[in-house]
């Protein structure tokens, strides 16, 4: 057994916030830089050199890339050979996610209830999955994710008769009826299979892996290149402004289902996708 | 091209969605929740909490400052959930409004009447953005936090025309240029 105290979560995932937030990650980065070279549209190349500009003066300054420093959406991987000692575990995410917000001059921006919407003024709670896993380590991923682009989102549940040209017909019109809306260019994560809730769940996952790794199942991965190529298509551009920038990243992730289903669930996210992995 | 506000209907009129535009002047910062309580206020008292005739609404709630800077990051929201509100306010002569994403027919018709523009900042780009905004003041429903009204004194503030008065819409022209 390895003990790991209740502070050490808490303070790390305060970091990790603030991370998260202000420096944009590589992946993102290079793949903007990369649009930059390709896009046709001069509005929409103008719109690319801002969004790698903005990510600059953020890192500088240690300031949010975006306004929307989102919900707090924290993934645990638990060594089963880890004793949590000093309190419990949810209180530490959230203990840690109201010091990173405060600490950060990140914006608060949860109400405590759908219908009453009053501010809980510390961005708590947060969304926690937990998972149990071999070995005596936490595997911590924060992943603050804004409502601009979550609000694009949709679960279908299709049947298995409409198989993999249904299922892509259902991720592209997402994607088209998203539009200016995410902030384009998008990040789009996919859950295929598994049942109603565990597909969104899957579709967030999908938005942690990098931008440009694709799916190790042959269909799978010819089904990210081929969205990607036809959600570029599309025309949409650069905020909606038109250009062949609309997406940077297909991700897709599957998992097994019942035999009358097939749950396809799109997450989508968009230039300002942010994730911090750390283990402790 | 350089915008200052407050602005008139004539200089409204003579901008052109597509149009780049540098905004400077003083600009009012109001998202969902801000507008729902300045059309109930409007109804309670005849009055808006502050003189919107000829000036711009800015659809954004910003990060909070750190000491030394003036404002956190501060991009524009998505416009459509202002779209039950907006044709009101028009109509009390509201000049402009900066947002990002579609808006709905009823504020597109309202626009053509009272003479509105739509103009769209980067979305995500609240950092670069920030650097624009000269002064900071909350000036209503300070209880909403980052929903707070706030006048901002802006100094080239970057957007595009994307709706102008006449209802000429990028939306609707430049995707379709570039569509396969
Ligand atoms: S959709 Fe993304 S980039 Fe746009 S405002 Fe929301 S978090 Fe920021």
């Amino acid at each position: 057994m390895r003990e790991i105290s209740v502070e050490l979560i808490t303070d790390t995932i305060a970091q990790m916030c603030i991370e998260a937030n202000c420096c944009l990650n590589e992946d993102v980065h290079t793949a903007l830089e990369r649009a930059k070279q390709k896009e046709s549209s001069p509005i929409g190349k103008e719109i690319l050199c801002q969004l790698t500009e903005n990510a600059d003066i953020a890192l500088q300054k240690n300031m949010p890339i975006c306004q929307d420093t989102g919900m707090a959406i924290v993934f645990l991987e638990i060594g089963q050979e880890v004793h949590i000692t000093g309190g419990l575990l949810e209180d530490a995410v959230n203990e840690g996610v109201r010091k990173g917000y405060e600490k950060g001059y990140l914006r608060k921006s949860v109400v405590e209830d759908p219908f009453l919407r009053v501010n809980t003024k510390d961005n708590t709670p947060a969304i926690l999955y937990t998972k149990i896993v071999a070995g005596d380590n936490i595997d911590i991923t924060v992943a603050p994710k804004g409502f601009g682009s979550e609000n694009m989102s949709r679960v279908y549940m299709l049947k298995p008769s409409d198989g993999i040209e249904g299922a892509k017909k259902a991720i592209l019109e997402t994607v088209e009826q998203a539009g200016a809306n995410p902030c384009p260019p998008m990040v789009v994560g996919v859950g295929c299979g598994g049942s109603f809730e565990y597909s969104a769940y899957l579709a967030k996952k999908a938005l942690l892996r990098p931008i440009g790794s694709h799916s190790d199942k042959k269909h799978i991965r010819e089904m990210e290149q081929e969205l990607l190529q036809k959600m570029n298509d599309t025309g949409i551009g650069p905020q909606g402004l038109g250009g062949n920038t609309t997406v940077l990243g297909v991700n897709i992730e599957s998992y097994a289902t019942h035999i009358a289903g097939m749950p396809i669930a799109i997450n989508i996210s968009c230039h300002v996708t942010r994730h911090c992995h750390k283990v402790i | 091209m350089n915008v200052s506000v407050p602005f008139t209907a004539e200089q409204a009129k003579k901008l052109k969605a597509g149009d780049v535009v540098n905004i400077s002047g003083v600009i009012y910062t109001a998202r969902d929740a801000a507008h729902k309580r300045m059309l109930e206020e409007y109804d309670k008292t005849g009055k808006f909490p502050f003189d919107i005739y000829n000036q711009i609404v800015y659809y954004a709630g910003p990060a909070p400052a750190k000491p030394n800077e003036v404002i956190g990051s501060v991009g524009p929201t998505t416009s459509y959930r202002m779209d039950v509100y907006s044709p009101v306010l028009l109509r009390f002569g509201l000049r402009g409004m900066i947002g990002k994403g579609i808006r709905n027919n009823e504020v597109i018709q309202a626009m053509k009447q009272y003479t509105g523009v739509y103009f769209g900042a980067t979305g995500g780009a609240g950092a670069l953005l920030a650097k624009h905004i000269e002064s900071v003041e909350v000036i209503a429903y300070e209880d909403l936090g980052a929903e707070a009204i706030r006048k901002l004194v802006v100094k080239d503030f970057p957007v595009i025309v994307i709706i102008d008065s006449e209802g000429n819409n990028l939306y609707e022209t430049e995707p379709i240029k570039y569509r396969k």
